[in-house]
């Protein structure tokens, strides 16, 4: 009995303890989680801001200056010191984002999160991003080594972070999946910048296309995905002579699409990544002073993607959003010149059907056999066997697709061709734009960068203003890659790039200004192929309106454009909708709905009725115009939405205006009523539902921490207006994630805010302060110090210092 | 001095001196050991240890999060979730730390009883 006792005590004692130190599910190990001395509890503390810290191999001691933003001053003795600098502090305060947004990119995040994530594990991997990433490292090992130095001082300076943590020190992120975070590499810093290649230039639609035009015909196809639309306000403006450039586009072979069926496609990133960016002249700017702008639209996570700071040397001062794991400023400004960034997406990404032999150890090229290479994705997953993915490359790049993924083709498959995957240097322009001085050194800067293809927006104390798309191009024949291509065809391979040179750049033009909205970048007569690839059409037109509207502009016009909520897509549908409906048969609660849209004077603002009425409207209606691509075991995307609207007002007898369920011949007349009367019986829901649906509320903003948006980590009803294709760029999760705006003075005075705060432990108060300002349009003087002296906005100093004892 | 009171003062003490080089089990351990060396009788057994961890984890965890508003507490206490009250999340940090030592100091009564049989 007494032995009895004491067995069932000592298991209880063990289940306890297994109960508490394991996590369970979703749920972490509670006592170790719980616990005061290393559990979450560790967290409640806000940063460090002053005293002296000790890092090994540093050559100088670094001044770090805190202001009431908490953004850092960094001041360092040479670029190497600089960098390390610049890796500790990320390290510091962002450690936990910085680690996950590469286990992310890299296709890591079932050794976090478990078996839940193999799925999209096994996409990254199969996009080819760790091959990308090898190929980035392989070029700078080659070609670039003191980049590449720089990239290794910033890992000693992440690491030397590291490295000084307790596990009761780690964020606490850490802690509640239960994991530890593992050495910093130049590797992590590559596959960061494949990370954000693939968010802004890893988005296609040739497969889905290619589905398009097997169902509909190349006549439907031509009409519903023109190459250009009727309008363009393209980058570069129209009157720009291209009679410069001496090197044609590729001739155009016979080569036909290949019409297979295709089920499935891997994710894409948020088709609403994007960006504005503008400068000025000084004969156009109210202080005679070039002014520059820049807001890219990104998903609003908590932690932040940017982590403002000062980075100089005796050499060089730097200022402006860094992205953890990058080196440099990525969007900002120095003493001479001010820069940023809009995506300037382009088609490059393109698919090849490739056939195997009988076991898949070549594939059909040009009448023969080459050679497949093969990469095994050995892919660690929490708590269970590792999971091991074989894939097979060609030299078009990675079969993505094949019988193991998303296809039952046993002996063929898609290869994937993209600029991604061939080694770039990326972060040498990012390092060389940090030092440039003007113009000459901005263009010589961009050389280096291949992917993704930017406009680059440039103003300085000079006086010059520019904006050039950088990127590398393939130079491909008429209508290359729109489809899924035959890959054993040698002239649909790439044939060659379009010399930098004679990428498509405006400097100093005669209206006195220069913008980007992510719209087409070049009209018709520019001598490459370009075709739509999914380029906005608004908010270019909305920010070139503004800047022809008047002669002078201030810093405030800036800011008032930055949160310009106009929404012209509505505007420029609404009234025609309002115009051709037959109302006869609205009863009396879709009346006064009717009635509110029609004093709606297209303003998405928070308190109006009309973007949530219109939002709804528009859904209903896009949804039935396009029901005929709702087509079962078929990947497709459905027109966008500039030619939707311009179908529905010009082709309003269409065959596609027909609803294909119903007996009767629908036009478009029809689709707004019948529209309309499902989105006022969902308005009325909500409005029973909630009180109303007055636009802040129905939208609902919000910035999601990275681990899917935990509420006790994120920030929701954020006050803000605007929406997709509107200046102000804010819908639900997605919007204008750094506004910055910059005075070219000498040295410049510049402006910014972020929806987020630099700290990323949510037991700060600086985890999430900036939120609140940012949306309502306020911004905060940025703190360009231009000595090592601390001045009255300083409210901390800390000093690196070199560690002895090595 | 009461056993009761004596047990309670020394699991406080030994668990403090513990978790100095022990993770957070240190107070299973200090649980045990004064179970083994100042053995109590009936519930008391569970009931001593059990609320001198609850009393150590509360107050220290309150040490530490009142200094920072209760920042990250709150949100914890959405995550766990507690309603977003940082003291009820004290309350559950005490009762899990003292949970941990009750059974704990349940096992070491048994172990002192079944040595003392030999």
């Amino acid at each position: 009995m007494k032995h009895f006792k004491l067995i069932v005590s000592f298991l209880l004692t063990l289940g306890i303890f297994f109960v508490l130190n394991t996590k369970l599910g979703t749920v972490p190990p509670i006592g170790k989680f719980l616990n005061p001395y290393t559990g979450i509890w560790q967290n409640e503390t806000n940063e460090s801001i002053s005293g002296n810290i000790f890092i090994p191999n540093l050559k100088d001691k670094v001044t770090v200056h805190y202001d009431a933003q908490l953004i850092p001053h960094v001041f360092a003795q040479n670029e190497s010191d600089l960098y390390k600098a610049q890796g500790y502090l990320t390290a510091k305060h962002r450690l936990w984002q910085l680690e996950f947004q590469t286990y992310a990119a890299a296709g890591r995040l079932s050794e976090i999160i478990g078996e839940g994530a193999l799925n999209y594990d096994r996409t990254e991997r199969r996009r080819g991003m760790g091959y990308g990433a090898d190929q980035a490292i392989a070029y700078m090992e080659k070609y670039d080594t003191e980049t590449l130095a720089f990239v290794k001082d910033y890992a000693d300076g992440v690491n030397a972070y590291i490295n000084q943590l307790n596990p009761k020190d780690y964020p606490v992120e850490y802690k509640l999946l239960d994991y530890q975070p593992e050495a910093w590499s130049p590797k992590k810093t590559a596959l960061l910048l494949m990370y954000m290649t693939k968010m802004l230039a890893g988005g296609d639609e040739d497969l889905e296309k290619t589905n398009t035009l097997r169902l509909f015909g190349k006549d439907n196809f031509d009409l519903l995905f023109p190459d250009f639309f009727d309008i363009t306000d393209p980058v570069i403006p129209k009157e720009t002579d291209w009679s410069f450039i001496d090197v044609p586009q590729t001739n155009l072979p016979v080569s036909k699409a290949v019409l297979d069926t295709i089920r499935e496609t891997i994710d894409q990133p948020h088709p609403d990544n994007g960006s504005n960016n503008w400068a000025i002249s000084g004969t156009k700017s109210a202080t005679g002073n070039p002014i520059l702008a820049n807001d890219p639209h990104l998903g609003l996570n908590l932690p932040a993607i940017w982590f403002v700071m000062q980075l100089s040397t005796p050499n060089h001062n730097a200022f402006g959003a860094t992205i953890p794991g990058a080196l440099s400023v990525i969007s900002g400004f120095n003493q001479y010149i001010a820069w940023g960034e809009t995506n300037a997406t382009r088609d490059v990404i393109d698919w090849y059907k490739v056939e195997f032999n009988e076991d898949r150890t070549k594939y059909k090229y040009d009448d023969d056999w080459k050679d497949v290479s093969i990469r095994v994705e050995d892919i660690k997953i929490k708590g269970k066997e590792n999971y091991k993915d074989t894939v097979l490359y060609t030299h078009h790049g990675p079969v993505v697709y094949d019988k193991n993924f998303k296809s039952d083709q046993e002996l063929a498959g898609y290869a994937m061709k993209w600029i991604g995957h061939q080694g770039g240097n990326n972060q040498k322009t990012f390092i060389d734009l940090n030092k440039a001085t003007n113009y000459d050194d901005y263009v010589e800067a961009l050389q280096h960068w291949n992917a993704p293809a930017q406009n680059f927006v440039f103003a300085s104390t000079e006086g010059d203003i520019a904006l050039w798309i950088q990127g590398k191009f393939p130079n491909k024949w008429e209508g290359q890659g729109k489809f899924l291509m035959d890959g054993s065809n040698p002239e649909n391979d790439w044939q060659s790039y379009i010399p930098q040179q004679f990428n498509a750049k405006v400097k100093n033009p005669e209206r006195g200004f220069v913008s980007s909205a992510n719209q087409h970048p070049v009209d018709e007569n520019y001598p490459y192929y370009v075709f739509n690839d999914g380029y906005e059409t608004y908010r270019n037109r909305v920010i070139n309106d503004y800047f022809n509207s008047k002669d002078k502009f201030s810093v405030d016009d800036f800011k008032a454009l930055h949160n310009n909520n106009y929404n012209l897509k509505a505007s420029e549908l609404v009234p025609f909708m309002l115009e051709h409906m037959d109302t006869s048969s609205l009863s009396e609660e879709e009346k006064i709905i009717y009635e509110e849209i029609k004093v709606w004077k297209f303003n998405n603002d928070i308190d109006e009725v009309g973007p949530s009425i219109w939002r709804q409207w528009y859904s209903k209606l896009y949804n039935i115009v396009w029901d005929e691509f709702e087509v079962e075991d078929t990947a497709l995307d459905a027109p966008s939405t500039y030619q939707t609207i311009y179908l529905l007002k010009n082709y309003g007898n269409h065959k596609f205006m027909d609803i294909v369920e119903t007996n009767e011949t629908e036009t478009a007349k029809d689709l707004f009523l019948l529209a309309f009367k499902n989105a006022a019986k969902r308005l009325i829901e909500i409005k029973k539902e909630e009180g109303d649906y007055k636009w802040g509320n129905y939208k609902g903003t919000y910035a999601g921490h990275l681990l899917q948006a935990l509420p006790a980590f994120s920030r929701f009803d954020i006050p803000i207006g605007g929406d997709r294709n509107i200046v102000n760029a804010t819908s639900e999760n997605h919007g204008p994630s750094w506004r910055m705006i910059v005075e070219m003075t000498s040295p410049p005075t510049a402006v910014g805010i972020y929806p987020g705060g630099q700290s990323g432990n949510p037991g700060s108060k600086y985890y999430d302060n900036f939120i609140d300002d940012w949306a309502a349009g306020k911004y905060y003087s940025l703190n360009f110090l231009q000595s090592n002296e601390a001045t009255s906005a300083i409210i901390g100093t800390q000093i690196l210092i070199p560690s002895t004892h090595e | 001095m009461n056993k009761n009171i004596i047990n309670f003062i020394a699991t406080i003490l030994l668990a403090l001196i513990l978790s100095l080089f022990l993770p957070w089990w240190s107070v299973m351990t200090a649980a045990l050991t004064t179970a083994l060396f100042i053995p109590l009788k009936k519930s008391a057994v569970f009931f001593v240890p059990f609320l001198a961890i609850l009393l150590f984890w509360a107050v220290y965890s309150f040490i530490l999060s009142s200094g920072n508003d209760y920042t990250l507490t709150k949100r914890i206490a959405v995550l766990i979730p507690l309603g977003g009250n940082p003291y009820v999340l004290m309350l559950v940090t005490g009762c899990v730390g003292g949970l941990a030592a009750g059974i704990a100091a349940i096992f070491g009564k048994q172990l002192s009883l079944s040595l003392e049989k030999k």
